[in-house]
């Protein structure tokens, strides 16, 4: 197969361009959208390139229906992605929603800016963190990614699809305008360097007729596909294994969401990742995700050099949450500050997993631009 | 090694293209990291217009200029903004038709090329908007921060079909002009 772009070397493009060429690499042949800045690149490259490897690119009327677009997609067997921004990625929730809960594999990118509303759309802010996790209503779980460079927003967006098809779940991509629009060297691997992963498909009538069943044990049901010779029902509703409507019975609804919760959270070593720098021996540790990661590394270093001991935690996914590690994070240090790009998300997750057992201090930052270095150092030395 | 270059002037000057080749000589051609940032929106048109560009042999961890050792002012206004945020000692690049008032007491602390950029653009290609392109030129042979030969190869994948003659002769003229600068040790 010919890619409508080098395999194989390294490019310099920005974050958006990345992402749609990682998707296209890790099997993307569907992108449904609606533009918005800073997101647009993404849809722009998608755009150009899926009818260039036999895909589809199309512009829907808003981003409710280009949720739903790749929701139906999926449903039919492709492998699927959306981009958006703030404004609407609130549109999208109501899907989001429903896509956890007819468990299908999805990627949904968003691209953060300055909110609430339409905001400072060319800026970069952290502002989603907790809408990415909680803006649907009702019980559940999902996947979140938070890339800092981009190349990892390339790696990233691979592993958002393999995670995706890997436990029948919607993963969001969570970036941000500084990323989205930075150029940087980004190695683009070859196709036979790609690890490529598949959803479960049934193996036989048995399994086709369980859609929203167990039938492995893992909590991960195989999919059946539209077309392929199976009914199937699929219902955002409280729905039994067969996928009927089971709105009234308690037993139905437990088992469903407790499953569909259990199934990311039995597998959370597996999903989460996260990088340390100089933590061993810290005794002040800095926890951070994304594009600020990049400035708490340098502000680390500068510490080392004025004689703290402190290190850096980079949270490459925002959710499942690991916060027994938080716990014995603070069990060593004796202080940690979380630096984000809005007036405190992550903190509050970070200051749950402390648990008490360390202080836990916020700086944040608003108004488009990334915390300095020296921002952070100041603030750790007074 | 971490080397910050900055660029600025005003939109359709080619600011931003001028990072962007520079930045891919290096990270495509040279196998160094580089990282290239940019103002972005309304306020990137017409008025003063930036853009950085950090190069390393080693994973950048700030993406954005910290104190630039290398700048380009290609307006008074951006000029005004900007010049004081470089190191002692920067090498720093001045459109002097365009930066008429200058700030002689800072630019002591610096090595300053001041050149008609423009109009030797105009008068070497007969196109004043290859400015941005010898620009390149001047940069690359004085502080060598990437090669000829990676900067040539970046310019082609940038500039339009047809154009490749034009640009290259704004590029070679300003290597001589940057190779003048080098040897008498600015």
């Amino acid at each position: 197969m010919r890619y409508p772009f080098p395999v194989g070397r390294s490019d310099f493009i920005q974050g958006d361009e990345a992402i749609a060429r990682a998707a296209i690499l890790a099997g993307c042949r569907f992108y449904a959208g609606y533009p918005i800045t800073p997101a647009s690149e993404i849809f722009e490259a998608m755009a150009l390139y899926m009818p260039l490897v036999d895909g589809v690119s199309i512009q829907m009327e808003d981003e409710i229906a280009s949720i739903a677009a790749i929701i139906g997609a999926s449903w039919a067997g492709a492998k699927a992605m959306t981009a958006t921004s703030g404004p609407g990625f609130s549109l999208m929730m109501e899907n989001l929603g429903y896509a956890i809960m007819t468990e299908t594999p999805l990627v949904l990118v968003d691209v953060q800016r300055g909110g609430p509303s339409t905001g400072q759309p060319t800026l970069a802010a952290q502002g989603d963190i907790m809408q990415a996790i909680w803006g649907t209503h009702g019980d559940h779980s999902l996947i979140v990614l938070s890339p800092a460079t981009v190349q990892e927003a390339f790696d990233f967006t691979i592993r958002a699809f393999n995670l995706a098809e890997k436990y029948r779940t919607p993963v969001v991509l969570l970036t941000d305008a500084e990323i989205a629009h930075m150029r940087e060297r980004v190695y683009i691997p070859n196709p036979e360097e790609v690890e490529i992963v598949n959803r479960k498909l049934p193996q036989n009538e048995e399994e086709a007729r369980l859609p929203f069943g167990d039938p492995h044990g893992d909590g991960v049901p195989p999919m059946p596909i539209f077309g392929k010779g199976y009914r199937t029902y699929v219902t955002g509703l409280t729905h039994d294994e067969r996928g009927r409507p089971k709105t009234v019975d308690a037993e139905v609804h437990e088992r469903l969401i407790r499953r569909i919760i259990e199934k990311l959270e039995r597998n959370k070593e597996n999903i989460i990742s996260y990088e340390t720098y100089a933590l061993d021996d810290a005794e002040i540790a800095i926890v951070s995700t994304g594009i600020v990661s990049r400035s708490a590394v340098r502000a680390v270093k500068i510490l080392r050099e004025k004689g703290v001991k402190a290190g850096l935690l980079k949270l490459n996914t925002l959710w499942p949450f690991d916060f027994n590690m938080i716990e014995e994070l603070a069990e060593q240090v004796k202080k940690i500050y979380v630096p984000e790009m809005n007036l405190g998300q992550l903190y509050h997750l970070v200051k749950e997993g402390a648990n008490g057992k360390a202080e836990v201090e916020l700086m944040p930052k608003i108004g488009g631009e990334v915390h300095t270095p020296m921002e952070i150092v100041e603030r750790v030395v007074g | 090694m971490r080397k910050e270059i900055l660029f600025s002037g005003f939109g359709g000057q080619g600011v931003i293209l001028a990072s962007v080749i520079l930045g891919r000589a290096a990270a495509v051609y040279e196998n160094l990291y580089a990282v290239q940032t940019q103002t972005y929106g309304p306020e990137s048109r017409g008025g003063a217009s930036k853009a950085e560009v950090v190069i390393s042999d080693e994973p950048i961890d700030y993406p954005k200029a910290l104190k630039p050792d290398c700048a380009v002012f290609f307006s008074q206004e951006a000029y005004n903004k900007y010049l004081r945020t470089v190191r002692e000692g920067a090498k720093v690049i001045v459109e002097s038709d365009l930066v008429p008032h200058r700030d002689e007491e800072f630019e002591k602390k610096l090595k300053v090329y001041a050149l008609p950029l423009t109009g030797i653009a105009e008068e070497t290609t007969g196109l004043s908007l290859t400015m941005n392109i010898l620009t390149l030129g001047v940069l690359t042979a004085w502080t060598e921060v990437v090669s000829r030969e990676a900067i040539e190869k970046a310019v082609l994948d940038a500039v339009p079909k047809g154009t490749e003659e034009i640009n290259l002769r704004a590029l070679h003229k300003g290597f001589e002009l940057g190779e003048k600068a080098r040897t008498e040790g600015l």
